[in-house]
């Protein structure tokens, strides 16, 4: 990955308070190699903010990302920001553009750690073919922060044939989700200070834009409703829509996709992996019409190759999301208090 | 997965039910003591599927749900101190203290770092050499060897900053209690599987043949739960009462004897309070005079006054099996996972919280 785009010679190896005061260092920093890094046509102005010419509907989103370990199996934080607001547009059926991209930096950050974090941001970048336009760094002190926070904000055209609303559900639909569940979750967990197993799982962390989009043009309105489970995992999001929309949701356990280190990881820690964090998975609600196109079309993607349909919109118990177990049982799927935490045995 | 999906197979989960369904003449009322087989009978809806003359009973076993309100206090208060490392399993975080609990002890500054092995706060406090490190060691007696053997290896190293606050509780005193008390009316139990991997099955015969019930040790997969709810049918049915061991692919009759020699070279038996139960004659470890350096208790000197439980939890009433948690007149009402009132509502093991979560009686 630095073969690429090796770091420059500096005469600093750590970020201090100087570089996020607005002066000289912190122009000495962006000049450093960070405005070559994300260079395009918009940035390279360097003005107040950007100029941008926009048609038509747009979607747009923001979100923040802190993470610990910044570094974990299969990815960074930098791409997770990427990633992060890229997906949010795409799950309004948008073509994302433009994204703002605002560092919160801890004074002592090594200076190697923040460049390979805006590599892996210039790379996610260019997979998800979306230009950073404006941005922003400041500096807390030691002990105020952790490493690095990041957040960027994102805006995309929607694409004529979509039509994504919670709305749009109706008895009937059907649950697809696109890829193996409580990947990304398990992933930081296995570095996570005091929990650390050995393991072979990485994050799933991707762009989705150009799968869904993919999607909306062959399938259009009959597409209703495209989600990210991330944060609180499948079980939370259902619950959400569930309860918002006023319809009943059943999923059928046997069906859930899973990878197997992910199950065993899930079990040795007390998890359920319907609560556990997600990054580069969708859920789509679909026309129970286009059920099969749709989910083999998504398995020809290499973002669906593990797609499933999980699940089915039901008018039995609105608000309420009902799991049938592997052994045929019911039970109720709610929403956690809170952050999920391992159990004792 | 492996060892896991076995035991999760949907035909055969039928095929149990209905030779559960074929042996039952009358009701019967069965008690599964630990929380892991509580979760397991809720979250793959076990309950639901029994026959109605079979009625599970939940029991006391959630080490978290028991801990002394007065020790959750004094890891809250250690944790507050500067000078000190809290290390502790994630689920003791969210139990509520008599004004708060870990997390937000957390909040307030306390440094609580989240564990899944002893081992690891003995690392911690090689690494912290001079800070106080120390572990909140709760469980049955199957955390216990893992609790011990941070100890042994603390002792070895010759740590001077680490110690363990040690809430340990034992299972076949809480059987015992639990059939002595007047208002219970259990006919069988299962017992806990991992607990006799520990500590083998020898303790629980002349429970059985004493009070004449039967007891299985069971396994936490469904079909372990299943077949074990059965092997006691079967000996009900059958007027019999002995100990069966359902989990023997894991469980040997004398258990794990290394993991018992490492229980009692750093604990001895002793009375231990129960939260919402009282205290149980011979039921908990407490660290032995020799270690007593590593011993919280004992180190810093740490004086909690008494706090009432909140008035409104019938916490023991849950436990010890006399009420189930939708008879209790805060149930999902004032008491939630999110607020819980008494420690069964806090971890997922805990009877009410997996009634709240799973059984759907309550909209969230």
């Amino acid at each position: 990955m630095q073969l690429q785009c090796p770091m420059p010679k500096l005469d600093f190896d750590v970020i201090t308070l100087g570089h996020g005061s607005g002066g000289s260092l912190t122009n000495k920093l962006l000049d450093s190699g960070v405005f070559d890094l994300l260079s395009n046509d918009v940035l390279d102005k360097r003005h107040d903010g950007a100029f941008l010419e926009l048609n038509g509907k747009m979607a747009f989103s923001t979100d923040s990302f802190l993470v610990s370990p910044i570094f974990f199996p299969g990815g960074n934080i930098g791409e997770l920001a990427v990633n992060g607001t890229v997906n949010d547009i795409a799950m309004c059926g948008a073509i994302p553009k433009y994204l703002s991209l605002s560092f919160i930096l801890e004074e002592g950050l090594k200076m190697t750690e923040f460049w390979e974090i805006l590599v892996a941001i210039k790379q996610a970048c260019e997979k998800a073919n979306v230009k950073v336009v404006t941005g922003d760094t400041k500096v807390v002190e030691k002990g105020k922060g952790d490493k690095v926070f990041i957040n960027t904000s994102g805006i995309g055209a929607i694409h004529p044939n979509a039509n994504i609303s919670k709305e749009n559900i109706k008895i009937g639909d059907k649950i697809i989700v696109s890829g193996n569940i409580a990947t990304h979750g398990m992933a930081i967990m296995s570095v996570r200070e005091g929990l650390e197993f050995d393991s072979t799982i990485e994050s799933d962390t991707t762009n989705l834009n150009h799968t869904i989009i993919h999607l909306i043009e062959k399938f259009g309105k009959d597409v209703h409703l495209l989600t990210d489970p991330t944060r609180g995992g499948v079980a939370t999001v259902l619950k959400e829509i569930a309860l918002s929309t006023n319809i009943g949701i059943d999923i059928f356990q046997k069906d859930l996709p899973i990878d197997d280190h992910v199950a065993s990881a899930c079990e040795l820690l007390g998890l359920d992996p319907l609560y556990v964090a997600n990054e580069g998975l969708f859920i789509a609600f679909v026309d129970a019409s286009i059920e099969d196109d749709f989910l083999q079309t998504l398995q020809k993607d290499e973002n669906g190759k593990n797609a499933k349909v999980i699940g089915t919109v039901v008018e039995a118990h609105p608000k309420q999301v009902i799991l049938e177990s592997a052994i045929g049982g019911k039970r109720v799927v709610s929403m956690l208090p809170g952050e999920q935490l391992p159990r004792i045995c | 997965m492996k060892y896991l999906s076995e035991y999760r197979d949907p035909e055969l989960a039928k095929q149990y039910l209905e030779e559960i369904k074929k042996t039952v003449t009358q009701p019967w009322s069965i008690m599964e003591v630990c929380g892991g087989q509580t979760h397991s009978l809720v979250k793959n809806g076990i309950i639901d599927m029994l026959p109605k003359e079979v009625t599970m009973i939940h029991g006391p076993g959630c080490p978290v749900c028991v801990t002394p309100l007065n020790l959750i206090d004094k890891a809250i208060h250690l944790a507050l101190n500067e000078n000190v490392i809290l290390c502790s399993f994630g689920d003791m975080l969210r139990v509520p203290g008599s004004k708060i609990n870990l997390l937000e002890a957390k909040a307030k500054g306390g440094d609580i770092r989240i564990l899944y092995s002893p081992l690891e706060a003995v690392k911690i406090a090689e690494d912290n050499p001079d800070k106080e490190v120390v572990f909140f060691a709760v469980g049955f007696e199957t955390t216990a060897p893992a609790n011990a053997l941070s100890v042994i290896h603390a002792h070895r190293k010759g740590l001077k900053n680490y110690a363990i606050l040690a809430s340990h509780v034992l299972v076949p005193p809480a059987i015992k209690a639990v059939i002595d008390d007047e208002e219970s009316k259990i006919d069988g139990f299962l017992a806990a599987g991992h607990v006799c991997t520990i500590m083998g099955n020898s303790e629980y015969h002349p429970l059985s043949e004493h009070y004449k019930v039967p007891i299985v040790v069971t396994g936490f997969e469904p079909l372990d739960v299943l077949q074990g709810i059965l092997m006691v049918i079967r000996q009900l049915e059958a007027n019999k009462a002995k100990v069966e061991n359902q989990y023997s692919r894991i469980v040997r009759e004398e258990g794990n004897t290394e993991a018992q020699k490492m229980i009692f070279k750093v604990f001895e038996i002793k009375n231990q309070m129960w939260r919402g139960i009282g205290e149980i004659p011979e039921s908990g470890y407490a660290v032995r005079k020799e270690y007593a350096a590593f011993d919280a208790n004992k180190k810093f000197s740490i004086t909690i006054e008494e706090a009432p439980e909140h008035p409104d939890c019938i916490s023991g009433q849950i436990m010890k099996g006399i009420k189930k948690p939708f008879e209790c007149a805060q149930f999902g009402k004032k008491c939630k996972p999110s607020f819980p009132l008494g420690a069964p509502m806090v971890s997922s093991e805990g009877a009410c919280a997996a009634y709240y979560h799973f059984s759907g009686l309550i909209e969230a």
